[in-house]
């Protein structure tokens, strides 16, 4: 086998995960290279949520009695558990939503509602870049129809980079709002938080960032990216799906409006009106969803037993690793940078004119699950002139092997289609 | 192997060397797209009366999509309005029928080449690829004879 400095015990680590025992398409191993779009869960979630349903199941916050106490208590020590794993100055900057598209729309919809001096109005401009997830366009994209400000972006480079070089014209003084995605689902591409940041205090800016595709594969702390808001998804970190985290700076979430009301987020209401319960509370309308927190927090035990660095570097390795030998692949173009310099573990590409569909298709019928598609970043496909593309994205329980695989997988497409 | 219930021979012909590839006149145009996987269509008809002169397209998309556009402009060019329907609608059925239908001689008959696409109808994400263009025609056919009237003679 393969032996790559830095890589994980993933015979260990791969015993943890029952799915990546299964064999598919009569008795083929599954390679499971999907983890962008979701994350395999491991034996000790999956323990952590049947407990829950069978000994603690209960309303959190509002019962006196034994399950909900113990309910409210599991379900507040996941946010604990997320507010240190982002390195968050408060566990009340944490908002649990159900997914990171649904944090990303509460942030826009803050913004619609606030008073000065965060009101996003026909006079302000909303800053993104083109290499959004939809969950990151389509929700200012929305508030910009509704407010009537206006909507600029990064461009992107050749080589799959924001294009930075005219930071100054696109965040200006007009800019309230600044949302960019820190590791890009399709190209891979780690964006440099830095300068970006910088720029948008200048002008006095908010700084929202996308850590969908960062939280699960690399060391996130929320105080060093300084951005006021940053959002992502428990499904992808080898959490259950419905549950996802928007961190917010404790004074904004203050100040900003609720967007859903309903139970949870009051303090007394009357039928007149309402005053509203502290963050992150405001932000939590109805019963939230209690055990995929309890889940959340499991897999970030989970990760954090690891460390996350001690994943970054898995996945680094890996990564370097499948550049090197996708770039053996005949016709084989990879969409997002050509290095593994400042790049994730997810690597998009086309392989000659053989539509993704097709070898997706192909690779499946070995047992190799992809992605094929425009993976909700069609302005990306767009932009480098391509309908579609094929996405390999590796995590903590990937191997060399799985890349091989994938790759003596699109020789037999390349047969196959020739 | 499984594969090959889908990739027919036929199809994969159809997608290398397709039929009546290109756009030409027409007395109406669509665009259709599958947004789950980015394959579009842009598909033109052009009638002398109720029969079909032409069905004209461009797009890009998988070999499914582009091939069942083929087939199409095969199947249908030079067919009377009634007839052409009685093929879509036999069509859609078959792509329906989650890999239940075996195709009798009758529906052979009717579909011709696009009997190859009863393997594809058994996966669920690419029949939306295998219907693509022939949803394409049907809007485009409502739309160059009158969106009522063609509705009618489909009722
Ligand atoms: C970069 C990025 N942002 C946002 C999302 C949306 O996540 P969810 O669908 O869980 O809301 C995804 C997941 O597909 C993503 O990759």
């Amino acid at each position: 086998m393969t032996q790559l400095p830095g890589l994980l015990d993933t015979e260990a680590i791969r015993k943890d995960f029952p799915i990546l025992d299964r064999l598919v398409h009569d008795g083929k191993r599954l390679v499971y290279l999907d983890n962008a779009a979701t994350s395999q869960t491991p034996r000790q979630v999956i323990d952590v949520l049947d407990e829950y349903y069978e000994q603690h199941n209960a309303n959190v916050h509002r019962g006196v009695h034994v399950l909900a106490e113990e309910a409210t208590a599991l379900y507040e020590g996941a946010r604990d558990k997320v507010a240190a794993f982002i390195n968050a100055p408060s566990r009340d900057e944490v908002i649990f939503t159900k997914n990171a598209s649904e944090s990303l729309n509460l942030v826009a919809n803050m913004l619609g509602w606030a008073d000065e001096p965060y009101r996003v109005d026909a006079e302000t401009e909303i800053v993104i870049t083109e290499m959004e997830h939809h969950s990151n366009i389509v929700p200012w994209q929305l508030l910009a129809q509704r407010t009537g400000a206006k909507l600029k972006w990064f461009g992107l480079t050749d080589d799959g980079r924001l294009d930075l070089s005219t930071i100054d014209e696109v965040i200006t003084e007009k800019t309230k709002i600044v949302s960019f995605v820190l590791v890009s689902n399709i190209l891979g591409t780690v964006n440099p938080v830095e300068a970006i940041v910088r720029r948008a205090q200048e002008v006095g800016a908010l700084v929202c960032v996308d850590a969908s595709q960062a939280a699960p594969h690399m060391p996130l702390d929320v105080q060093a990216l300084q951005a006021d808001f940053v959002a992502f998804t428990g499904h992808k970190m080898c959490g259950p799906t419905g549950i996802g985290v928007l961190w917010g700076r404790q004074e904004l979430l203050e100040d900003l409006p609720p967007f859903l009301g309903g139970g949870e987020m009051i303090e007394t209401v009357s039928m007149h009106s309402s005053t509203y319960a502290p963050a992150p509370h405001k932000f939590e309308a109805g019963t939230p969803p209690i055990a995929q927190a309890v889940g959340l927090g499991a897999a970030i035990d989970y990760l954090s037993a690891i460390g996350m660095d001690r994943v970054q570097a898995h996945e680094h390795a890996l990564t370097e690793y499948a550049v090197k030998r996708l770039s053996e692949v005949p016709d084989l173009r990879i969409i997002g940078p050509a290095t593994a310099e400042d790049r994730g573990a997810a690597i998009s590409f086309t392989l000659g004119d053989i539509h993704p569909h097709d070898v997706g298709q192909v690779l499946d019928e070995q047992g190799i699950a992809v992605r094929v598609g425009h993976h909700c970043a069609r302005p990306v496909c767009l932009r480098y002139g391509i309908p579609a593309t094929t996405r390999a994205s590796f995590y903590l329980y990937s191997t060399p092997a799985d890349i091989d695989a994938l790759v003596d997988g699109l020789e037999h497409v390349r047969n196959f289609f020739g | 192997m499984k594969l090959d219930s889908m990739y027919q021979e036929v199809i994969l012909d159809h997608y290398k060397n397709p039929h009546g590839r290109g756009l030409r006149d027409g007395d109406a145009e669509v665009h259709h797209v599958n947004p789950t996987c980015g394959d579009e269509i842009t598909l033109r008809v052009k009638y002398d009366g109720t029969t079909i002169r032409d069905v004209s397209y461009e797009g890009q998309g998988c070999s499914i999509s582009q091939a069942s556009a083929s087939v199409l402009n095969e199947l249908l060019v030079g067919k009377d309005l009634a007839e052409a329907q009685k093929i879509q609608e036999t069509f859609l059925e078959l792509m329906q029928s989650k890999g239940q239908v075996e195709p009798d001689d009758a529906m052979e008959d009717i579909l011709q080449d696009a009997v190859a696409f009863a393997g594809v109808s058994k996966y669920p994400a690419r029949v939306k690829c295998a219907l693509l263009s022939w949803m394409a025609w049907k809007d485009a056919t409502a739309q160059a004879l009158g969106g009522a009237d063609a509705e009618r003679k489909t009722a």
